[in-house]
């Protein structure tokens, strides 16, 4: 089958890709870019274990074509720590224990990240609105929307 | 006593690599010349294998190898009865058995191949209830046994037919419950690669029990343990369930890994995790209680009966824990149990945190209640008329007196923690409008660790390196509940050293310790005290070189912050330095921890004894609105009190307190694998919901710390009791509210305003 060629931004930095017409995002991420931080959970959109930014917009991206998504900024996991240390939420996310088995976690991150970035003070509701396509099994949420507060108010602040 | 470590809200010592996506969890993984696996499963609940055809499969693109059964040394594994075929030879007796697997160049052609393979089947008349398994010449799913019975308990104490002569009042309900799925977030995976650094086959992957596993693999392959190897990555979620079918996909890997001469690597998707994975056993629950106008129980009998499925797993100790917990923690004078596992052709079902607990507690708390009703008492009067006091003997016997009992405790603070008392008299009154409230509470005792299933015992190693640096490891494993934090905080305690210089090592079979199974909420309590018992060994060491090298006494050094200080407070010292002379001295700067239960007792035929050496106790409180109009049901506050012993780690305790209850919102509300004559109907999260994020009532935890003799610091169990309350309190609430008692879970809404579930399948 005839690959087409997609150029992305992901992390910042440049990649030009040969992509078969039906691959997911997803496996282009973690198939070709080898960014397994990104997780696949269901494969249908339902549990966000798989959520990456794309032009700032948290997506499922078990959900998305990479061809769909040609000259697109993306955003995985792996971008979030930067040279001058981990990012507010990920920070967070480990001072309010709000991370169990992990699995969820980037997915989580990203979900809101992409909150963060259109409403840097979000109530609590405006968080679990956010936060409602990321299924946790471990942690009951409750440290996830403390952490979600804490970094808003950092960020904020 | 002052903790430097312990008792404190430490950062768990894997959260870096878990936000920064840098944990590798099964399927992360990569080996040169790695095949993919798939597996053909039978859509027959039912069916005699006449023929399976892999010709065509063969001639596949990419296909290194198609097998059956008659490929795999030794077909059969369990761990309790070894009736669990690794692939379906003569027969299937569920709908998602195994029949053929191929291994393939890439997971599509696997996929690809796995299609072509041609299997004609017989079918077989299934059966799907318990209640008929059990009957007089019911259909016998194994051939080789007398019926389907996989396991009968009994216990028997006094004389029920007395007991229930001296009561005013006798209630007998009965209560159901349902198949539930474990849902971790990450589906199963493991990779298999042969002949690595002198093992036959090493296994990588998300597994709860990497000894289980090991156990699985080498007897199917016949081979001896120590040429298996199992390495644990990281986990995403188990809660019991990647025990038996992360034991089958490791051992199918492990042969077609030896087959072709390249590691195997195998991943489910989340439909394949549905259709192949255990399930939480429903039970059929009969109560008869008798009880004195006063409200003083007088007589138990009780009739549980467990849904075990295709294969026996581990239905044989997950009954015994409901015959002992069976009563509630009530003291009765006159009891009657008897819990019942029997083969159906319905999935199979496990381990599921919890395990035989929340069935019985839903039917004994939510019978409380109707009880207290009934005498027209209050649920809190009720129960503290017949809870379990100190010294208290349980229904098989066990005086309660070598840790404290807190019933009481845990009960008062969940009151205070949610307002009860006010509320409760409130909702009590004439609610206008079609929105009620209602609150209700559930109270439990619950045996820890496992009892008298199994030898209860694990080990532990610590190392201290030249540079002070100091290695942890375990037998027990990682499972997501923080089990690596905890550890390395009791060795940082017990060492004095800052809590960085301590390394939490993955499990890895070759080296590690054969502990168990990190089941039974037995982590903290069993293998923290084997960790401690490494570090104090190790500490003794350091005390008696200084003791000599300083001309002190033992009593007057002390390891603290990384130093060795005297009596005075002055720095003699670095830890660092310290151990690196005795390393250099050739002082063995490794110990070995060990940690044995103490003693425990169970007669099978009157079912008494001491089942469990210590027992930790909780209360939960559910606080619902229910709209009688629509029949809508929310949870608006719960309050969940456990007293741990001692909480290791707070901030650790409160999220298996957090997720406990929300697993319980689900069981309680939500969750109900819907089965179509043993054929799962839905098997996504579109089909099978489980609590999201909005679905989170206000949850106030409450740690209750009652030191237990015989727990590391104190410390005894707490991921388990977290869920087993919640279903329970949920119904007393929605009684409360609404004044329709709801019998059988989940307590969906069409059962509270209809009486009927108005999906399809639904009960």
């Amino acid at each position: 089958m005839a690959k087409l060629d997609v150029e992305l931004k992901v992390n910042g930095e440049d990649y030009k890709l040969q992509v078969g017409s039906q691959e997911r995002l997803l496996d282009t991420i973690r198939e070709q870019l080898k960014l397994t931080g990104t997780k696949e959970g269901c494969s249908v959109g339902e549990c966000g274990a798989c959520t990456v930014i794309v032009d700032d917009q948290a997506v499922n991206s078990c959900m998305v074509l990479t061809a769909q998504v040609d000259g697109s900024k993306i955003i995985t996991v792996e971008g979030l720590e930067s040279k001058s240390g981990l990012h507010p939420l990920q920070k967070a996310f480990i001072e309010k224990q709000a991370v169990q088995c992990g699995f969820c976690t980037p997915g989580m991150l990203m979900s809101a990240l992409a909150l963060l970035n259109t409403n840097p003070e979000p109530s609590k509701e405006e968080i679990k609105t956010a936060l409602e396509g990321n299924l946790c099994r471990c942690t009951g949420y409750q440290q996830i929307i403390d952490a979600v507060e804490m970094a808003a108010e950092e960020w904020g602040g | 006593m002052a903790f430097k470590h312990v008792n404190k809200g430490v950062k768990r010592v894997d959260a870096y690599e878990k936000v920064t996506g840098k944990a590798k969890f099964g399927a992360d993984l990569e080996f040169a010349n790695m095949l993919q696996a798939k597996v053909l499963r039978t859509e027959y609940p039912h069916a005699k294998i006449l023929n399976i055809d892999t010709s065509e499969a063969e001639k596949m693109p990419g296909v290194k190898g198609v097998f059956t059964a008659r490929d795999i040394p030794n077909n059969l594994f369990g761990v309790i009865v070894q009736d669990q075929q690794v692939l379906a030879e003569e027969k299937v007796v569920l709908a998602g058995d195994g029949v053929a697997m191929v291994a393939a160049e890439s997971e599509k052609e696997a996929a690809a191949a796995i299609e072509k393979i041609r299997v004609d089947y017989e079918e077989l008349e299934g059966v799907f209830d318990p209640l008929d398994a059990r009957q007089e010449g019911a259909l016998k799913l194994h051939p080789e046994k007398d019926d389907n019975q996989v396991i009968h308990h009994p216990l028997r104490k006094g004389d029920v037919a007395q007991g229930f002569a001296e009561a005013d009042l006798i209630l007998e309900r009965e209560y159901t419950t349902q198949f539930i799925e474990h849902s971790y977030l990450e589906p199963e995976a493991v990779v298999v690669v042969p002949n690595e650094e002198n093992h036959l086959v090493s296994v990588y992957g998300s597994i709860q029990n990497p000894y289980a596993t090991r156990n699985a693999v080498s007897s199917v392959l016949e081979v001896e343990l120590a040429e298996v190897r199992v390495i644990q990555n990281h986990i995403g979620g188990s809660f019991g369930g990647k025990d038996e079918v992360v034991s089958a996909m490791a051992a199918r890997a492990a042969v077609m890994a030896l087959a072709t001469g390249r590691p195997v690597k195998m991943v489910n998707s989340r439909e394949e995790s549905f259709t192949e994975s255990y399930k939480r056993h429903p039970y059929h629950l009969k109560y008869k209680l008798g009880a004195t106008k006063e409200g003083k129980l007088t007589a138990m009998e009780i009739e549980a009966v467990a849904d075990s499925g295709g294969y026996a797993c581990q239905t044989p100790f997950v009954t015994w824990r409901s015959v002992v917990q069976a009563t509630g923690p009530y003291e009765v004078a006159n009891v009657k149990t008897d819990t019942y596992g029997y083969y159906t052709n319905n999935p199979y079902t496990g381990a599921m945190r919890g395990y035989g607990s929340p069935q019985v507690i839903f039917a004994q708390e939510s019978l409380m209640d109707e009880l207290a009703e009934e005498l027209e008492i209050s649920p809190v009067e009720l129960r503290k008329k017949n809870m379990y006091q100190q010294g208290s003997v349980t229904a098989s016997g066990q005086k309660l007196d070598r840790h404290t009992v807190s019933l009481n405790e845990v009960m008062n603070k969940a009151m205070e923690a949610i307002d009860y008392k006010k509320k409760y008299e409130q909702y009590s009154k004439k609610q206008p409008g079609d929105k009620k409230r209602g609150i209700g509470l559930s109270i439990s005792f619950r045996g820890c660790s496992l009892g008298a299933e199994a030898i209860d015992a694990a080990a532990s190693v610590i190392q201290i390196n030249k540079d002070g640096s100091v290695a942890v490891y375990s037998g027990l494993a990682e499972n997501g509940q923080g089990l690596k934090t905890i550890f390395s905080q009791i060795a940082a305690e017990i060492l004095g050293v800052p809590m960085n210089e301590v390394e939490f090592k993955e499990l890895d079979t070759s080296f590690t310790p054969d502990s168990g199974s990190t089941v039974a909420s037995r982590a903290t309590l069993i293998g923290g005290n084997a960790v401690k018992d490494a570090a104090e060994k190790l500490k003794q060491r350091i005390i008696d070189f200084s003791a000599d090298k300083y001309d002190l006494s033992a009593e007057e050094l002390a390891l603290k912050d990384g130093f060795l200080y005297d009596g005075q407070g002055n720095r003699l010292a670095t830890f660092a330095d310290l151990t690196g002379e005795m390393g250099n001295s050739g002082i063995l700067m490794s110990a070995y921890g060990w940690y044995k239960s103490p003693p425990i007792s169970w007669d099978e035929e009157k079912g008494c004894g001491n089942p469990y050496f210590t027992y930790v106790y909780g209360c939960q409180i559910a606080e619902v609105e229910v709209d009688t109009g629509t029949g809508e049901l929310s949870v608006i506050n719960m309050a969940a009190a456990h007293d741990v012993g001692r909480a290791i780690n707070p901030e650790n305790v409160k999220g298996q307190i957090y997720g406990g209850v929300m697993m319980g919102l689900g069981y309680g509300i939500m969750e109900e694998l819907e089965l179509k004559d043993g054929v799962i109907q839905g098997t996504n999260f579109h089909d099978y919901m489980i609590p999201t994020i909005k679905d989170m009532p206000d949850i106030k935890p409450v740690i209750v710390e009652n030191p237990d003799p015989d727990g590391p610091f104190g410390a005894k169990s707490i991921g388990e009791p977290t869920l087993e309350l919640g279903s329970a309190a949920i119904a007393n609430a929605v009684a409360h509210a609404s004044g329709k008692r709801i019998r059988s879970l989940p307590l969906n809404l069409e059962r509270v305003l209809i009486g009927r579930a108005l999906h399809k399948g639904g009960k």
